[in-house]
């Protein structure tokens, strides 16, 4: 195991939100073309984690951050690293299906290259490209040009996903992306999810333990005990942590006993 | 059948106010709310009477758009089209000053500035909403006046040579330029404040997910935050042209008010505005000219109006994924 290249790593994460100590010395390894899934209570961190991935917590003046995170060797945090460049390699899908809206679906797509003054050569083979690795082309090819408010919550959610992929990231984040959505459509998101996997790295955050089962390669548990720091309890392959945990606690977990 | 006829008939479910303290509170509101209706319907008919012997003498079309204005005359010509075309002017000069002002003061408090500076900023630009016009006026004539008047002979020398920059006379004073800068001043607050209202209403995801696919600020900003704010901001923008259409005496101390039609020579020291002539001219006015400036006012009025009834329109209407 050890001759494995890890596209992406966590060591000794933590993040403080003022004075207030929220995550202590994260260390996870993501490798390429896996899904990892993030797992705990409500408040426990996870998003928290997850948006130390792909720099999100910029826009907040009270976050302080420790640690390092290596994508590819490099620590994004390093000096002189643009936290934009960063973002391009690391996409994010979010809880609540967010696309622009006042943009069609295919500006959508899009988006990001107007966003970032990327240039890409071929416009239309993107949008489709895209839309289809997002599992949503046969839904929206006749109507490219519609309002993306127009589709319903789970294909906006998969046009989300689309406008991500457009960027060719490496990594893709997913923060709970099937909390909003009705069972149907969650499980289109999770056939979607698994055919991207064996072509990128996938961090998904969720409250559902069946999906993570459904989804994860490997699942790393979190939790923040009486107002202590989140930090992970377990980390291991999915089959293990939920069928042989370790830690007393997460076998609480993840059989519904508590959180 | 009665009897299902009976309990299925159709009832209205909200009821009339029972408590006293109800019912008494209730008129009060209706009052309130019926007495504003009633306030405009008034001032129309007061206007629309003692204007009817201008426009009879006149002739509407004459009186809107002529550009003759002499008491002395006669018969007497009271022709507004300078005026008229002068507050237009000066309220777009205030208006393109005051937009990017105004968005980036917004944009600041919402975005940028941590929570004790926001508040700071908000209250300050509120507290130049709060400034008499009068002050303005005075500041604007006394303190303004001459470093405007420089400003516009820099633009004059640099760009002298595109049209609505031109200025022979060289006298840089009273002109629609400064007139605009000072409405500028009073309409940043208004414009200010709604568009940092629609941004903090503004769904952050959308922004946090602009950021995440690889935009910078100014690209958020610019391809995300205003097109979707853009609906709001354009009614803000309409509402702070309706308060600049109608200003009177801040103008009035800073213009040189002139009949002689200033097309968009925007630094020569001659311009117009239907509300500042009027103060000008009420003093002195033969009953024939009060007739006239009432007039006027009608005109100012029934165009800010409709420049209001459009602002809450489209501040209303213009984002339908905001329900
Ligand atoms: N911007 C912020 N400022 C201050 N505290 C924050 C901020 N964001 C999160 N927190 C705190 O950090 C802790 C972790 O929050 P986080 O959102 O990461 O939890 P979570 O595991 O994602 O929970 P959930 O499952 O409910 O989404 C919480 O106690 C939260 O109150
Ligand atoms: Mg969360």
């Amino acid at each position: 195991m050890s001759s494995r290249t890890y596209q992406l790593s966590a060591e000794n994460v933590n993040v403080w939100f003022g004075e207030r100590h929220v995550l202590k010395d994260v260390n996870l390894a993501f490798p390429s073309n896996q899904v990892t899934a993030l797992i705990g209570p409500s408040g426990c961190g996870k998003s928290t984690f997850i948006r130390t991935l792909n720099r999100m917590h910029e826009l907040i003046p009270s976050a302080g951050f420790g640690g390092k995170v290596l994508l590819d060797g490099e620590d994004i945090y390093g000096d002189g690293v643009d936290p934009v460049k960063v973002r391009l390699k690391v996409g994010m899908v979010f809880q609540k299906p967010n696309p622009f809206p006042t943009m069609t679906i295919q500006e959508n797509v899009l988006s990001g290259l107007k966003l970032s003054g990327r240039k890409n050569p071929n416009n239309e083979e993107l949008v489709e490209t895209s839309l289809r690795r997002a599992s949503i082309w046969n839904e929206v090819k006749d109507r490219l040009n519609d309002p993306a408010l127009s589709l319903s919550g789970g294909q906006q959610q998969r046009l989300c996903i689309a406008r991500s992929l457009a960027m060719g990231p490496d990594v893709l984040l997913m923060d709970e992306p099937c909390s909003a959505l009705d069972p149907g459509s969650t499980r289109r998101v999770e056939e979607t999810i698994l055919e991207l996997a064996p072509q990128m790295t996938i961090v998904i955050v969720t409250h559902n333990m069946q999906q993570a089962q459904r989804v994860a390669d490997q699942t790393a548990f979190f939790l923040s005990e009486d107002g202590n720091p989140g930090h992970v309890v377990e980390f291991g392959a999915t089959e293990q942590v939920f069928e042989q945990p370790v830690d007393p606690r997460t076998n609480d977990y993840v059989n519904g006993h508590f959180g | 059948m009665t009897v299902n006829a009976d309990s299925t008939q159709r009832r209205k479910l909200a009821t009339k106010p029972f408590a006293k303290a109800d019912r008494i509170f209730f008129g009060v509101a209706r009052a309130a709310a019926y007495s504003s209706f009633v306030i405009i319907a008034l001032i129309l008919i007061f206007l629309i009477g003692r204007a009817i012997p201008a426009f009879q003498t006149q002739g509407i079309i004459d009186f809107a758009f002529g550009s003759t204005w002499d008491a002395s005359a006669s018969p007497q010509k009271f022709q507004l089209g300078p005026m008229l075309w002068g507050s237009v002017l000066i309220s777009l000069i205030g208006v393109v000053i005051a937009i990017p002002l105004s968005i980036s003061i917004a944009y600041f408090i919402e975005f940028m500035a941590p929570k004790v500076l926001a508040k700071a900023v908000t209250t300050i630009v509120d507290l130049l909403a709060a400034i008499p016009s009068i002050v303005l006026g005075l500041w604007g004539a006394f303190v303004f006046s001459p470093i405007a008047a420089g400003w516009a002979k820099m633009l004059n020398q640099s760009f002298g040579w595109i049209p609505i920059f031109d200025n022979p006379e060289q006298n840089f004073l009273r002109s629609p330029f400064i007139a605009g800068i000072v409405v500028a001043v009073m309409i940043v607050p208004i414009i200010a404040s709604i568009t940092r209202e629609i941004f903090s209403k503004m769904d952050r995801d959308i922004i946090n997910a602009a950021l995440a696919l690889g935009g910078n600020r100014e690209s958020t900003l610019r391809k995300v935050i205003l097109p979707t704010a853009s609906g709001g901001i354009v009614g803000g923008i309409l509402l702070g042209l309706g308060r600049a259409l109608g200003e009177t005496v801040a103008v009035l101390y800073v213009l040189n008010i002139s009949f002689d039609i200033n097309w968009g020579q925007v630094l020569q020291a001659r311009g117009g505005s239907v509300a500042s002539m009027i103060i000008s001219k009420f003093g002195e006015a033969n009953p024939s000219e009060i007739s006239a400036l009432m007039a006027a006012g009608l005109v100012l009025f029934m165009f800010t109006l409709v420049i209001n009834s459009i602002a809450s329109y489209i501040v209303a209407k213009a984002q339908p994924w905001r329900k």
